[in-house]
């Protein structure tokens, strides 16, 4: 059969320099947990920044608790909306169990910010599995790992659906992204009766 | 702006003024998105994709410039209208949006809908992302009317549920084609569809010919050595590897492929590859043409792809990833909490040697541990027809009782009316079962006949569906709130008993409906009364679960719809905030 592979017809620098011009995060999470939130507000702002931005997310049957996750990538020029295994510079964990789920998605020297939130997985809930233990010092010892306790804020802030509003202020502190007015961004996203409790949830987010 | 939003742009852009469809993922949003030109554009919630498509077809022979969107099952369901109109040919422009799913990630299966294309010989119009979505429309529209061709726009979740950039456009204003009275061109009597075939393969001659002159048929050349040959979202992965590094003939206009674009092509490369997404579409036909290219030898016919996929398939190029010494419990979608079909489920699969046939939608989720309600689920509609065959194949074998059939209410007016009709025509030993939760629950709460709504807001007449199954004939039609147990088991009792045409109809609105009262108490655990029984965890609710030895509600969860209430023996669980 004719089969060639193109891997002796192509250097791999060029890739290697591409891939380095564009950033990608990747956020997962359980349905109803605020992913898709967070990451409208990530390519908002960024396209403020003047990046080309693409997202990616996934609707549908998923969203009925089970494992959700949400892609941003931005650069100069973006292509794909979509990576794969061994790209992400960033992982942003909304439930611990997840951060296990989806790790090989990040690079090895990728960052890892992660909610100390456990929810229960049906085979948990019904007592046909266990919650894994040891997910923290598994991440921290393998990865640059940002620890985040953002019910424990949520919680004091008055509601704990500001959860995804602490984490997308732990992400900008963690990556740097301070370019943007993100208070400007949410007031644009968030409906005005919950914009204030999210501005501080935000703020919080970013001190942790 | 998402993929989805980007088609409906392109809708009002092009100047369209009737769009139907049936919600499906991913292709929802594309209506839902459609409904912000509403003063331009007509739209509607079909019952189902056949009607959506017979509706967008009419309105092209009455003169508009008409849509029809749906997910890439739903073209199955349409798929005698289409094959018809391919032949007759359009009056006012026709497209019709295939929304496909590779890696089902919604869906009972990743069919490669761009074979509909070649098999009812209509245009193939393929877009990579949402500014292509948008202008390609328009494009395709033009193309309709030009070659007096249907259009299948094919398109996939990822660039449905992508976002990136979109410049916008202003709306053309198309004048109405006259509507003529045209007997031998619509009418498809065998006469009519003869002189209509030999005219389709002319037609195809010209699109082929167009195909190879095409805007949306583009070559870059860059570096020769590597020549790629791609289309959709996959030339995006493409580019994303490859860059600068490689020469593309991207295709956007996919059928009937540009024949002899590709071979001139493949004459100004070294190394052909075709990289496509699910089936090697495009590389049977250009192999059939003796081209010499690499495709599926390499690149995964199963899932979607991605960037890494690609490198890996093509480059060798392994990305590096760490890997944790902690594994993850699966965490699979399951019933919402409070929601109304867990207490039709949970009394139906007491008895774990009932057949229960299911369909479509959030109640396949009964199908999941620990309920494991279901027996089958295979398309929409076969909830009832499916079950009327077992409920056959066990009267010729013997085997005793009666067979459960499950559809929602959208399902019910989409394909179970037909088959509830075929149960009490045909003396079907089995019950069907209409879970009605006032809306189209899984694709994110669309209106239907059901609901006394359209797609537009207008209040509309709710069709009835106890008044339905009484029209058919049903004996009995028994309403019940699922949430009430004790109702329900004696509801399931008396139909499996019922010596004549049973129906029952559960009637409960979904939780998630916006504007519903708030629940007034919600469940909680006395753990002095808890026996770690665990019955309360059979009803498969998400907020409750075991915590330290003990059953345990989570309070941001619970709706209070007090089904673990009275599943539990020993009164350990009550409600607070009455």
């Amino acid at each position: 059969m004719y089969v060639f592979k193109c891997a002796n017809l192509m250097p791999l620098e060029g890739l290697v320099n591409r891939m380095k011009t564009v950033k990608n995060i990747l956020l997962v999470g359980v349905g109803g947990q605020g992913t898709i939130l967070v990451s409208k507000v990530l390519t908002a702002g960024l396209m403020k920044a003047g990046y080309d931005v693409k997202m990616s997310e996934v609707h549908g049957m998923a969203q009925r608790g089970g494992s959700v996750t949400t892609q941003v990538r931005y650069g100069d020029k973006v292509y794909s909306p979509l990576i794969g295994k061994g790209m992400a510079d960033i992982l942003v964990a909304f439930e611990k169990m997840e951060a296990v789920r989806w790790i090989e998605y990040l690079k090895p020297d990728g960052i890892v910010v992660v909610n100390n939130y456990e929810i229960p997985s049906l085979p948990i809930a019904i007592g046909k599995a266990e919650y894994p233990q040891g997910i923290m010092e598994a991440l921290k010892n393998s990865f640059k790992t940002i620890e985040i306790d953002a019910a424990k804020v949520a919680t004091e802030l008055g509601n704990i659906k500001t959860q995804n509003i602490v984490l997308l202020g732990a992400l900008v502190k963690a990556f740097e992204l301070t370019e943007v007015d993100w208070i400007e961004v949410l007031k644009e996203i968030i409906p005005a009766k919950m914009i204030d409790i999210n501005i501080k949830a935000f703020n919080k987010g970013m001190e942790l | 702006m998402s993929g989805n939003e980007a088609i409906a742009r392109g809708a009002y852009e092009a100047g369209v003024t009737v769009a139907a469809a049936y919600p499906g993922t991913p292709s929802t949003e594309i209506l839902e998105n459609i409904i912000e030109y509403k003063d331009y554009i007509y739209s509607e919630w079909a019952p189902n994709e056949k009607v959506a498509t017979e509706v967008a077809i009419g309105a092209s022979i009455g003169g508009a410039r008409s849509l029809a969107a749906m997910k890439h099952v739903g073209v199955n369901v349409a798929a005698d209208p289409i094959f018809t109109y391919a032949y007759l040919g359009v009056n006012g422009g026709f497209v019709l949006v295939t929304a496909d799913d590779p890696s089902m990630h919604s869906s009972q299966n990743e069919q490669d809908n761009r074979y509909y294309a070649k098999f009812a010989k209509m245009a193939m119009i393929e877009p990579s992302d949402s500014q292509e979505c948008k202008d390609f429309m328009k494009e395709a529209y033009r193309v309709s009317e030009e070659y007096d061709t249907p259009v299948l726009f094919r398109v996939t979740t990822r660039i449905c549920h992508s976002k990136s950039i979109v410049e916008l456009g202003e709306r053309e204003e198309v004048s109405f084609k006259p509507y003529v009275k045209n007997i031998p061109k619509y009418v498809a009597a065998p006469a009519n569809a003869k002189l209509a075939h030999a005219r389709v393969e002319k037609r195809l001659e010209a699109l082929e010919e167009y195909s190879n002159k095409s805007p949306l048929n583009k070559i870059e050349y860059n570096n020769k050595k590597i020549g790629i040959i791609s289309s959709g979202v996959a030339y995006q992965y493409a580019k994303e590897i490859f860059g600068e590094d490689a020469s593309y003939l991207k295709i956007g206009f996919t059928y009937p492929l540009p024949m002899n674009l590709i071979k001139e092509f493949s004459q100004n490369v070294e190394e052909l590859y075709v990289i496509e997404e699910l089936e090697p579409y495009m590389e049977e036909q250009i192999k059939a043409a003796g081209i010499k290219c690499t495709g599926k030898e390499l690149i995964p016919r199963l899932y979607e792809l991605n960037p890494e996929i690609i490198a890996n398939a093509l480059l060798d190029k392994v990305y590096e990833t760490k890997k944790l010494d902690v594994n993850p419990v699966p965490r699979p979608p399951v019933l919402c909490p409070g929601c109304p079909h867990r207490g039709f489920f949970y009394t139906i699969s007491k008895k774990k040697n009932r057949v229960v046939t299911g369909d479509i939608g959030c109640y396949t989720l009964g199908a999941s541990q620990p309920l494991e309600a279901l027996d089958t689920c295979i398309c929409m509609g076969a909830g009832f027809s499916a079950g009327m065959g077992i409920s056959k194949a066990f009267e010729v074998s013997g085997r005793p009782g009666k067979v459960f059939g499950v559809v929602g209410d959208s399902t019910f007016f989409h394909s179970g009316i037909t088959g509830a009709i075929d149960i009490v025509y045909n003396k079907g030993n089995m019950v069907p079962v209409v879970l009605d939760n006032r809306i189209t629950g899984m694709t994110g709460h669309q209106e239907n006949p059901g609901t006394g709504k359209t797609l537009m807001g207008e209040p509309t007449t709710e069709i009835d569906v106890v008044g339905v199954l009484k029209a058919i004939g049903y004996k009995t039609v028994k309403v019940v709130d699922p949430c009430d147990l004790k109702a329900m088991e004696d509801t399931v009792k008396e139909a499996e008993e019922a010596t004549e045409s049973y129906a029952i109809v559960t009637k409960r609105p979904c939780v998630l409906i916006k504007g519903l009262p708030a629940p007034k108490t919600k469940c909680i655990v006395d753990r002095d009364k808890c026996k770690e029984c665990k019955m309360c965890l059979k009803v498969g609710c998400p907020a409750i679960f075991f915590k330290d030895g003990k059953a345990y509600i989570e309070q941001s969860m619970c709706v209070g719809c007090d089904v673990c209430l009275q599943v539990c023996k020993f009164d350990a669980i009550g409600r607070v905030g009455e």
